[in-house]
């Protein structure tokens, strides 16, 4: 499979703190990547690093090089608004905008094409459709999105964030303010996800990684311990640190 | 509350059976011939207060937007820079205005507005400009205004930029967003409704200030007809004349006193009435 996302020699700082130690990671295309590690392990800061989100806050800085395609997303030439198009991303918590549905989906779409109302209007009842929502809220696209459930909240943002045709999506615990059903149609969705978005997510949830992933990356204190095959790790964790934390010794 | 409000109705019931509602929309203002109307000060009031917020809120939502963000000494020294604006007595400000931004508007602002810019060409709006340089009159009295209410606002649109999620603004910035497009597409509606508080706390102040306003606006008791002539406000309209009134110039005054009472106070009605409305329908959403 080809390599979507590389770095190399990552290493993150929050003020004189550090948080990443030497990441090397691979990930690899239309698959999903699992991060996973106790926390503050810093495996959302490693994520956090893939659309540089982390620029907003003045002390935080990372070194090292992130290959998106071959290109390190790091250098200062890279255009930040289009690399944020290009990797979008969940929060743990669902994050709708104060504005109804269908604006909800439209506004990254404006933000970034020119499109006519029609084109539009197909445009956001795609990603809808993709983001298996079409159905619950096609009666009520001009509804505030915060009336939607949690889930329901959450698909919603993953239609906003897949509008804008990204080639990843990273998702930082997209499921732990959302119940055991919601959780699971967020896990059938990302599985059709994938097959056109490179996706990485980082999870708390053991058993979401060994269901959802195709491989896992372990982190523990700044460090990626192991990577592989997600069945390899769960069941042949070549690391004994990785043995103890899936097998729930500590976490 | 209730109080003033008798009070008030009390000592100007003569104006009343003179005119009655009449004295709110006449143009008079003649204590020789013992004619009295409200609508130079009532005109004078609305706009010096329109144009201070048109103002005012512009500049606060840049500062705010820009001190939240801003390196922390940088924020901190400018923040406290803003907030000591509004420890600076209102005479301060009248004085500030009749010495050093009267002239200040006579020699440079108001030519620079009609000839520079040549707003007096404008259609529709452009004869309510005027050409009149001599410092004094609405606008003016709105500038002057602006600044006064420029910390109250500045600050409560700090706390709403403060209270907005990180979370909720880092999903603007990830799908894309400039900082720009986040303050005024996602932060702002988030905290609609601390800024709409924000925009009635500033109304409030501006319209009731007197003693700076007296100072700049020209005190002429005449409709104003444009933005740079003379005029007066209800409050400087009270301040100036209450001493030598008496009989129905003094009903007429206190009359003036009861239309301002009833401006604010149904200002608060209504910011009430939009915020309870607003925040039912939040929770029907939640």
């Amino acid at each position: 499979m080809a390599i979507k996302i590389q770095t190399k020699n990552l290493n993150f700082f929050y003020g004189e703190h550090q948080a990443l130690f030497d990441n090397d990671l691979t990930v690899e295309e239309k698959a999903i990547t699992a991060v996973i590690g106790p926390s503050g392990c810093g495996k959302s800061t490693h994520l956090r690093v893939y659309n540089r989100i982390f620029e907003l806050y003045r002390e935080q800085r990372a070194e090292g090089e992130v290959l998106l395609d071959g290109k390190n997303i790091l250098d200062a030439d890279v255009d930040v608004l289009e690399l944020r198009r290009r990797i979008g991303m969940i929060f743990q918590k669902p994050t709708p905008f104060p504005m109804s549905v269908f604006e909800n989906v439209a506004y990254p779409l404006r933000l970034h094409y020119k499109l006519s109302r029609s084109e539009l209007g197909d445009r956001v009842r795609q990603a809808l459709i993709d983001a298996s929502l079409w159905d619950e809220v096609k009666d009520k696209l001009k509804s505030s999105g915060l009336a939607l459930s949690g889930g329901q909240q959450q698909r919603l943002c993953i239609a906003r964030a897949i509008a804008v045709e990204p080639e990843v999506l990273l998702m930082d615990e997209p499921t732990s303010a959302i119940d055991p059903v919601a959780t699971l149609k967020i896990e059938e969705l990302m599985f059709n996800l994938k097959q056109h978005f490179t996706i990485v997510i980082v999870t708390h949830n053991m058993q979401q990684a060994a269901r959802i992933s195709d491989v896992t990356a372990f982190f523990y204190k700044g460090k990626i311990i192991e990577t592989g095959a997600t069945k390899q790790i769960f069941t042949n964790p070549r690391n004994r640190k990785t043995e103890e934390y899936i097998t729930g010794r500590f976490g | 509350m209730l109080g003033f409000f008798i009070q008030l109705t009390v000592s100007s019931s003569e104006i009343w059976q003179t005119y009655g509602l009449g004295f709110l929309a006449s143009r008079d203002w003649d204590p020789v011939n013992d004619h009295y109307g409200a609508l130079p000060s009532i005109v004078g009031t609305l706009v010096t207060t329109a144009i201070s917020l048109l103002i005012a809120l512009p500049l606060a939502f840049s500062a705010a937007l820009y001190l939240v963000d801003a390196r922390p000494l940088v924020g901190e020294i400018l923040g406290h820079a803003i907030d000591l604006l509004a420890a600076i007595p209102s005479i301060i400000y009248g004085m500030w205005g009749l010495f050093v931004l009267a002239p200040l508007m006579q020699d440079y602002v108001e030519p620079f507005l009609v000839e520079t810019l040549k707003l007096n060409t404008l259609p529709v709006v452009g004869k309510y400009v005027g050409s009149d340089y001599n410092g004094f009159g609405l606008l003016t009295a709105g500038i002057i205004l602006s600044i006064m209410i420029l910390p109250y606002i500045c600050a409560i649109l700090r706390d709403v930029f403060l209270m907005t999620p990180p979370m909720l603004r880092e999903s603007a910035y990830g799908i894309g967003c400039t900082k720009w497009e986040t303050a005024k597409d996602i932060i702002l509606r988030y905290g609609i409704r601390g800024i709409l508080g924000a925009v009635f706390i500033g109304l409030g102040r501006a319209l009731g200030e007197t003693m700076a306003v007296l100072f700049v606006i020209g005190n002429i008791m005449d409709m104003p007809e444009n933005l740079l002539s003379g005029a007066t406000t209800i409050a400087s309209t009270l301040a100036n004349n209450f001493p030598e009134a008496d009989g129905l110039q003094r009903s007429a005054l206190f009359a003036l006193g009861l239309v301002l009472l009833v401006m604010s106070f149904s200002i608060q009605i209504l910011a009430q009435y939009y915020l309870h409305a607003t925040s039912a329908k939040r929770g029907e959403e939640r």
